[in-house]
C-alpha cells in the first residue's frame, strides 16, 4: 500500500460519526466602512485622480512599475519577478475591496506580476468605490477565487508586532499601501 | 423540602464558620436542613487527578450519606461541580443521577430553587471585591464570562448587592483564574502562587477591603497570598455575608 | 524518554520577573483585543458555532474531502505528496529540493515544519534554511523553539533580541529600539528571497471544493517566498482541509481577530495554481492525526485552527511562558495535543492547567479544552504514567476519605499539627504550600464537631 492509500485508510477507518455541514449565512446585519478599516490597518484612502496623488505621495520615487494602464511608470514590468527588488512603487488595480477588513482583492490578473504587491518599497492600488463588497461572506462567493491561480486578500502594508507587541509598519514587504478610489 | 447539608473536607477542617454560616441561612429561610454526620468529601481532589478509582469509594460515601434528599447544597462550588459535571467513577444509577442533577452550589440555590431576592438581616458595609471561582463561573455557568459577547448576569452578584452596604469594586481582570486548582496549587505551586498574588493585588488596587466569595478553595489560596504579601485585604465566605456577618 | 518537568520550567520563567511581568501582559492584552473584536461582531457566537460544525463535519468525512483536495489540486497544475510521518514529510522535502538544485529555502512560518523537526534534518544535509517570520527567525537565531504559535518570541525583550542580532546578523548591541531591529532583519532577509532556490510555506486552510490552500500573514514574508523561487513547497497537515470556499469566510473573519485582535491578517493569500514556468508542490502530512482522528473524547482537538486564543487567555500559560511545556504545541492546545506524541514525556502537561475553562470559552471552533485536559489526567493515571509519589498520596487520601472514621482522625490531626507545630516545621522546603502562602490557621473545632454541639 502506498502512503496515500495507507492515510487515507488510516482516516476512513478513525473517522467520527458523520456531523451535517452547515450553509454559510452572509450576515448583513453590519454597515462596514471600508476607510475607516483600511486605515485602522494601516492603510491610507485616498480619493482623485491617481497620477496627480502619486506625485504629491511620493515625489522622490525613483523606479515606478505599473500594472494598470491608468498610471504610466517609468519602468516596465519585468518578465523575472527577482527583477522588482530595486522598484520603489508598484502601482495596481483591485478588482474589488471588502469593507469590513478594509481589504483590495488581486490576483496575477491584476498584478502580471505577482511579486509587484510585496517587493517594492510601496504599493498604490486604485480601487473602483462602487466594488466593494460588504464583509468577507460577499467576498468569498466572488467568482475569482475560482479562476486565480493566486489571489490575494491585502489588508494594509505588511506588518509585523513580534518584538514586545511593538508595530512596525514595513516588515518584509511593502512599507506603504494606499488605496485610490477612481 | 429535604436538603442535606455537604460541607466539603476543607471546609469542616479549616474554615468551619462557612459551614455554620451556611446551615444558619437555610434554617433562616425556613429550610429543614439533614447534615449527614459520616460525611467527607465528594471525590472531587482524587477525581481532578485523573484517579477515578481511587475516586469511586469517596463518591460512593458521598451517594449513600445524601441519598433520598431533594437537594443537597453546599458553600463550595467547585464540588457543587464536582458532582454535577464529574462525578462519573461509580455505577450511573436513577438514584446517582437524581442526587448529581439536585447537587447545588448554595448561591445558585438561593437565587434559581429559593429565589431568595432579599436578605433584610444583612448588612455589609464595604468595598467588597467578588471572585466567583472559575467551577463556579464556567462550569456550573452561575455568571456571564469575559469572553463570551453579549448581556451580562451573575447569580452571585445578584444576591450580594441584595445586601445594604455592599459596595462592589472590580479588578481590572474580572474573571481571571486565582490559580488554586486543586493539587495544581501544589505541584505546580510556582505558577499558582504567582497567579494568587497578582489576583490579591488586582483587588487590592480596585479599592477592595473585602473579598467576598462562594469558593472557598480560592478564599484559602488567596487569603494565603494575600497575608504572606502583607496586604490590608480581609477575606469572607458569600454565606457568612448573606447571613449577616457585619465583618 | 524524560518527563517535560513543567513546573520547574516555569519556576525558571518565575524568576526573571521583567519577563514574565511583561509576558502576561502582552499576552492579556492579545486577549483584550481579541474581546472587542468578538464584542463587535453581533454573530460572533453564531461564528463560532458554525466553525464548529464545520471542522466536525469536515473530520467526519476527511478521507472524502482529502481525495477532492487532491484531485482539485492536481487538476489545477499542482502536485501532490503523502506523508505518513514527519520522517517522511522532510525527506519528501529534501528530494524535491535536490532535485530541483535548491541549497537555499526561505520559508515562512509552519508549526508542521517544526512539529518534523525538519529544519536540523535538511541543515545536516547542506540545505540553507532561512526563516523569514520575525519572531521565528529570532528563535532561529538564538537556536530555540517558538514559544508561542502565533508570536514565536513574545517571550523575549526587545534587549534580548538586539543581543540574539548583534550576535548572529551584525546589528549594533547597544541599539535596542524595535523599528531598528525589525528593520535589520529586512535588510537582511531580502537578498535571500533572491537567492533562494525554493520557498516554502505550511497553510491556514486547504479547501477541497477548490484545490487551493490559504496562508494568512503579516509580514509580507510568505508571499515573497512563494512568489519569487520557482519552487514552492507548502506543508499541511491533513486536518486544515475544509470544504468549500464560503466557509472561508467564517474561518477568516475569525482567525486574526482570535490571534491578534486584528480583523483580518495583512495578507491573506490562496494558492491555486503555479505560476507558469513554476512548480507548487503540496505535502499532505498525517503524522499521528489519523490516529487522533480515532481517539474518543479528543479528535475534535483536530478542530484547532491554530489562532493561539487559547494561549493569550491562559492564566497558566502565561506566567510560565511556552518553552515551559517542552513541546512544538504549549499552552492549552499543547496540553491536549502533546500526549497523542509522548504520553509518557508529556504526562505532566495536563496537569499544568487549573482546569479554569477560559480557554474553552475563547476557541473559535469550540474545542472542549479543559474537558480534553480532566479526560488525559484519567488516561495519564490509568496508564501508570503519574509519579509514584502522586499516585501514592492519591491511594492514600481515597482510603482516608472513603472512611467517615479515617477521615475524622485525619481532621483531628491537621487541626493539632497547625495549631502545635512551631512555624518552622509548617513552613519547610516540604510544604510547598507554604512557601510563599500562609497555611490557614486552626479553629477551635471543626464544623462537625460544632454542629454536634449545637444542633
Amino acid at each position: 500500500m502506498n502512503n496515500r492509500d495507507d492515510i487515507l485508510a488510516r482516516v476512513r477507518r478513525n473517522q467520527p460519526p458523520a456531523v451535517a455541514l452547515p450553509e454559510v449565512p452572509l450576515f448583513d446585519g453590519v454597515v462596514h466602512d471600508f476607510k475607516t478599516n483600511l486605515e485602522r490597518m494601516g492603510g491610507e484612502f485616498l480619493q482623485g485622480e491617481p497620477a496627480a496623488l502619486i506625485r504629491a505621495k511620493f515625489p522622490h520615487a525613483r523606479v515606478i512599475c505599473s500594472a494598470t494602464p491608468e498610471v504610466a511608470g517609468n519602468r516596465p514590468l519585468p518578465d523575472d519577478p527577482k527583477a522588482l527588488a530595486d522598484v520603489d512603487l508598484g502601482v495596481v488595480r483591485a478588482r474589488f475591496g471588502v469593507a469590513e477588513t478594509g481589504s483590495v482583492w488581486l490576483s496575477e490578473a491584476e498584478f502580471e506580476v505577482n511579486a509587484l504587491g510585496f517587493l517594492p518599497q510601496h504599493l498604490v492600488v486604485l480601487l473602483d468605490p462602487k466594488a466593494i463588497v460588504a464583509n468577507l461572506h460577499h467576498a468569498y462567493r466572488q467568482p475569482g477565487f475560482r479562476e486565480a491561480r493566486y489571489a490575494v486578500l491585502m489588508t494594509g502594508p505588511s506588518a509585523t508586532a513580534d518584538i514586545e507587541g511593538i508595530l512596525v509598519r514595513g516588515a518584509q514587504g511593502i512599507r506603504s499601501l494606499t488605496v485610490i478610489a477612481c | 423540602m429535604k436538603i442535606g447539608l455537604f460541607i466539603p473536607c476543607y471546609v469542616d477542617a479549616f474554615f468551619p464558620e462557612i459551614g455554620v454560616a451556611t446551615l444558619e441561612l437555610l434554617e433562616r429561610l425556613g429550610l429543614a436542613v439533614h447534615y449527614p454526620l459520616d460525611q467527607t468529601c465528594c471525590g472531587q481532589p482524587l477525581a481532578n487527578s485523573g484517579c477515578h478509582a481511587d475516586a469511586a469509594p469517596v463518591e460512593r460515601l458521598f451517594a449513600r450519606n445524601f441519598r433520598k434528599l431533594d437537594y443537597v447544597v453546599t458553600p463550595s462550588g467547585s464540588c457543587a461541580h464536582h458532582v454535577r459535571q464529574h462525578l462519573t467513577a461509580i455505577e450511573q444509577t436513577p438514584e446517582v443521577a437524581k442526587l448529581r442533577a439536585s447537587t447545588f452550589e448554595l448561591c445558585e440555590f438561593l437565587h434559581d430553587v429559593l429565589r431568595v431576592s432579599e436578605f433584610p438581616w444583612a448588612k455589609f458595609p464595604h468595598k467588597v471585591g467578588l471572585h466567583i471561582g472559575c467551577a463556579t463561573l464556567r462550569g456550573l455557568g452561575e455568571a456571564s464570562t469575559s469572553e463570551i459577547a453579549g448581556a451580562r448576569h451573575s447569580k452571585p452578584l445578584a444576591l450580594l448587592s441584595a445586601v445594604k452596604g455592599v459596595q462592589v469594586v472590580k479588578p481590572a481582570r474580572v474573571d481571571e483564574c486565582c490559580g488554586f486548582g486543586g493539587t495544581f496549587s501544589v505541584t505546580e505551586e510556582p505558577v499558582s502562587a504567582r497567579m494568587g498574588q497578582d489576583k490579591v493585588r488586582d483587588h487590592h488596587g480596585a479599592g477592595a477591603e473585602y473579598i467576598v466569595t462562594p469558593d472557598p478553595s480560592c478564599l484559602m489560596h488567596q487569603k494565603g497570598c494575600a497575608e504572606r504579601l502583607a496586604l490590608p485585604l480581609k477575606f469572607i465566605h458569600i454565606a457568612q455575608v448573606l447571613n449577616g456577618a457585619r465583618a | 524518554m524524560k518527563r517535560v518537568d513543567h513546573a520547574e520550567a516555569s519556576s525558571r520563567f518565575i524568576a526573571a520577573r521583567e519577563h514574565v511581568e511583561f509576558h502576561d501582559k502582552r499576552l492579556w492584552d492579545l486577549r483584550q483585543k481579541r474581546d472587542r473584536e468578538a464584542e463587535a461582531i453581533p454573530e460572533w457566537e453564531e461564528l463560532r458555532t458554525l466553525a464548529s460544525s464545520i471542522k466536525e463535519h469536515t473530520l467526519s468525512h476527511l478521507g472524502d474531502y482529502l481525495e477532492q483536495f487532491e484531485r482539485n489540486a492536481i487538476a489545477n497544475g499542482m502536485q501532490v505528496h503523502w506523508a505518513l510521518d514527519a520522517a517522511e514529510h522532510n525527506q519528501i522535502v529534501y528530494q524535491l529540493l535536490r532535485s530541483h538544485g535548491a541549497t537555499v529555502l526561505v520559508k515562512s512560518k509552519s508549526m508542521l515544519t517544526d512539529e518534523c523537526e525538519m529544519r536540523p534534518f535538511l541543515e545536516t544535509r547542506g540545505i540553507q534554511i532561512i526563516e523569514t517570520d520575525l519572531g521565528e527567525r529570532i528563535q532561529q537565531l538564538d537556536d530555540e523553539p517558538p514559544s508561542h504559535i502565533v508570536v514565536p518570541a513574545v517571550h523575549k525583550l526587545r534587549g534580548d533580541v538586539a543581543q540574539v542580532f548583534s550576535r548572529t546578523i551584525g546589528t549594533d548591541a547597544r541599539k535596542s529600539d524595535v523599528p531598528y531591529l525589525a528593520e535589520s532583519q529586512r535588510q537582511h532577509t531580502r537578498p535571500y528571497y533572491l537567492k533562494a532556490g525554493a520557498g516554502m510555506t505550511g497553510a491556514n486552510f486547504a479547501v477541497a471544493e477548490t484545490g487551493s490552500f490559504v496562508v494568512c500573514t503579516n509580514e509580507g514574508n510568505a508571499d515573497l517566498s512563494a512568489n519569487l523561487p520557482k519552487l514552492h513547497i507548502a506543508s499541511i497537515g491533513i486536518e486544515k482541509l475544509i470544504p468549500r470556499l464560503a466557509d472561508l469566510g467564517v474561518f477568516v473573519r475569525m482567525l486574526s481577530r482570535s490571534a491578534l485582535g486584528s480583523p483580518i491578517t495583512q495578507i491573506t493569500s490562496h494558492f491555486r495554481a503555479p505560476r507558469p514556468g513554476t512548480e507548487i508542490h503540496v505535502v499532505l502530512v498525517d503524522n499521528g492525526r489519523s490516529e487522533r482522528l480515532g481517539m474518543d473524547g479528543f479528535w475534535r482537538s483536530l478542530k484547532c485552527i491554530r489562532c493561539g486564543a487559547c494561549m493569550n487567555t491562559c492564566p497558566v500559560y502565561r506566567r510560565s511562558g511556552g518553552l515551559s511545556y517542552g513541546a512544538t504545541y504549549s499552552g492549552p492546545i499543547g496540553v491536549i495535543i502533546d500526549p497523542t506524541f509522548n504520553l509518557r514525556k508529556y504526562s505532566a502537561l495536563p496537569f499544568a492547567s487549573t482546569l479554569n475553562g477560559s480557554c474553552t470559552a475563547v476557541c473559535p471552533v469550540k474545542i472542549d479544552i479543559h474537558d480534553q485536559i480532566y479526560r488525559w489526567r484519567q488516561v495519564i493515571a490509568e496508564r501508570g504514567q503519574l509519579p509514584m509519589v502522586k499516585q501514592e498520596a492519591m491511594r492514600m487520601a481515597g482510603k482516608v476519605l472513603a472512611s467517615p472514621k479515617l477521615y475524622r482522625l485525619a481532621v483531628k490531626a491537621a487541626q493539632a499539627g497547625l495549631d502545635h507545630l512551631p512555624r518552622s516545621m509548617i513552613y519547610n522546603p516540604l510544604n510547598a504550600w507554604g512557601r510563599q502562602r500562609e497555611v490557614p490557621k486552626a479553629p477551635k473545632q471543626s464544623f462537625r464537631e460544632w454542629y454536634l454541639k449545637h444542633r
